[in-house]
């Protein structure tokens, strides 16, 4: 999956409220031309970029999917914030996405293969804030704990689907340290973008 | 711009209400919002009135009109029509669910002949995943001769009113449609292709006598599921929000829960509020609530039709 950010660039596309930046996602599939399944991508997207410095202005996000192995929109929103973060373009917060899904036998897999994928009966992709803290504090409601976005496929019991946010937590917060890490040495090497 | 900045206390005082709605709607809703109301005397979790209509549409072989709200048009046109067509040969056994979501510009002034509007193919796709993964049709039922012939069901729904909630509103047109739908009756005639039989005729029937033949049948459904879409707002959860409060508050969150109560889809699709457990909890705890009042007024109105 490769991500590309273009802008801000002046003027809002379809005239959005000027008051606002607008973000526009055009999402590329390996084969075949845009349909109605990348439209649904491409909200999903848009309402995670969340920033509004610069008013008036288009930000392009591109994906295009070089190789489909399964978890494709969070591959895609990782792969879009690691781009955003690359442009400089200021955010509020930073968004991690994993997989989690259900198998046959009640078991929870995360992150699973294209294969693993079609065989399941549900599956949850979920997208959480990025941040410092790496050993989540015990209960209480802190700004770590909220789900940006969930988008679920197939039938599951409602106390699985919470069964699976809690794994998924500690996932999310292994691969945000892993993202921050990714940027860290990154600009080490590039004094300009340091964040 | 009309008053200062001051303090909104000044200008509602001095604003007619319907100007204060338009120049500052966030603070009009917020203010309701404190009183634990909504603009349309609405309590926060309680969703607008519904009504369904089975039949609304005299030539297919399925239909609903699904009316959500209190306003005289309805929301949803819901209609099926069937087709044979050979089933592919890794499912011999099934037929198949075509779904799709149109938003006419009759339905909202931001919808125009040459742009569709945004939301359409994504109301659409999500609207196909769910009642596909909810397994409220079998397949199999829509099977004619093993590996020749199978019907194919075009669904399509019409968005005539764009009053917010619009998934909510589709899914339950969907689901009614597909329970007035009526099999009709078809046989296969010398050639070996199926025809639809048409009411008159009796003696007309050849050959291989299948059961559908009969009498026109009901597709059975289990599991029909239901949904409801909430906002999030601070602290506030908002059930079944208009298309102004939408367009404010941008978070929205949709739960679809079956009869049995079992989660079908819970889509979230980002937005500047998050979703903590406990506000995912309220949220499908309102969905339950739901998914009781939905399955009442659909079997009434499916009594009201059968006493036709």
């Amino acid at each position: 999956m490769i991500a590309a950010v273009y802008g801000p660039k002046a003027g809002t596309r379809k005239n959005e409220n000027p008051e606002k930046a607008c973000i526009e996602v055009i999402w590329k599939p390996k084969t075949g031309q845009s349909g109605k399944s990348e439209r649904e991508y491409e909200m999903t997207l848009q309402s995670i970029c969340l920033l509004n410095v610069h008013p008036n202005t288009t930000t392009s996000i591109v994906i295009q999917v070089v190789n489909d192995d399964g978890a494709l929109l969070p591959c895609a929103i990782n792969a879009a914030c690691a781009a955003l973060v690359d442009a400089g373009t200021p955010l509020k917060h930073l968004a991690v996405a994993i997989c989690c899904c259900m198998a046959e036998n009640g078991q929870i897999l995360l992150d699973p293969s294209k294969i693993e994928e079609q065989k399941v009966k549900a599956f949850v992709y979920l997208v959480f804030l990025n941040s410092i803290v790496s050993i989540l504090p015990e209960g209480g409601k802190s700004m770590e704990h909220g789900i940006l976005t969930s988008v679920t496929h197939g039938v599951m019991a409602v106390d699985d689907y919470f069964s699976c946010l809690k794994l998924g937590r500690p996932a999310a917060s292994e691969l945000s340290d892993f993202i921050r890490n990714c940027f860290k040495s990154k600009a080490g090497n590039d004094p300009s973008k340091a964040a | 711009m009309g008053g200062s900045t001051n303090g909104a206390t000044d200008l509602s005082s001095e604003m007619e209400v319907d100007a204060f709605r338009r120049l500052f709607p966030l603070r009009f809703h917020e203010r309701h919002l404190l009183e634990s109301v909504r603009p349309d005397a609405r309590s926060l979790g309680k969703a607008r009135e519904t009504s369904l209509a089975l039949g609304a549409v005299a030539s297919a072989d399925g239909s609903a009109l699904a009316k959500i709200g209190c306003t005289v048009n309805p929301t949803m046109l819901a209609a099926i029509k069937m087709e044979v067509m050979t089933p592919a040969k890794e499912t011999p056994d099934e037929g198949c669910v075509a779904i799709d979501f149109h938003m006419p510009p009759i339905c909202s002034p931001i919808v125009r002949p040459g742009r569709p509007a945004e939301a359409a193919p994504v109301v659409s796709k999500q609207l196909s995943d769910t009642i596909i993964s909810s397994g409220m049709i079998d397949l199999k039922e829509l099977s004619l001769v093993s590996g020749k012939a199978a019907w194919m069901v075009y669904l399509d729904i019409y968005c005539l009113d764009a009053d917010g909630a619009l998934f909510d509103a589709a899914l339950l047109a969907a689901a009614a449609a597909f329970s007035h739908l009526q099999i009709p009756v078809v046989s296969l005639n010398d050639d070996g292709r199926i025809v639809v039989v048409s009411k008159e005729n009796g003696g007309d029937k050849k050959e291989k006598n299948k059961p559908v033949n009969e009498e026109k049948r009901k597709l059975k459904l289990k599991n029909i599921p239901f949904a409801l879409t909430c906002i999030l707002h601070k602290k506030y959860i908002l059930a079944d929000p208009t298309a102004e409060e939408e367009s404010i508050m941008e978070t929205l969150i949709t739960i679809v829960l079956d009869s049995s109560c079992q989660l079908v889809s819970l889509y979230k699709p980002g937005g500047p509020a998050l979703a903590y457990e406990s506000v995912v909890q309220d949220c499908i705890a309102l969905s339950r609530q739901r998914v009781k009042e939905l399955q009442k007024v659909l079997n009434e109105s499916i009594l009201d039709m059968e006493v036709d």
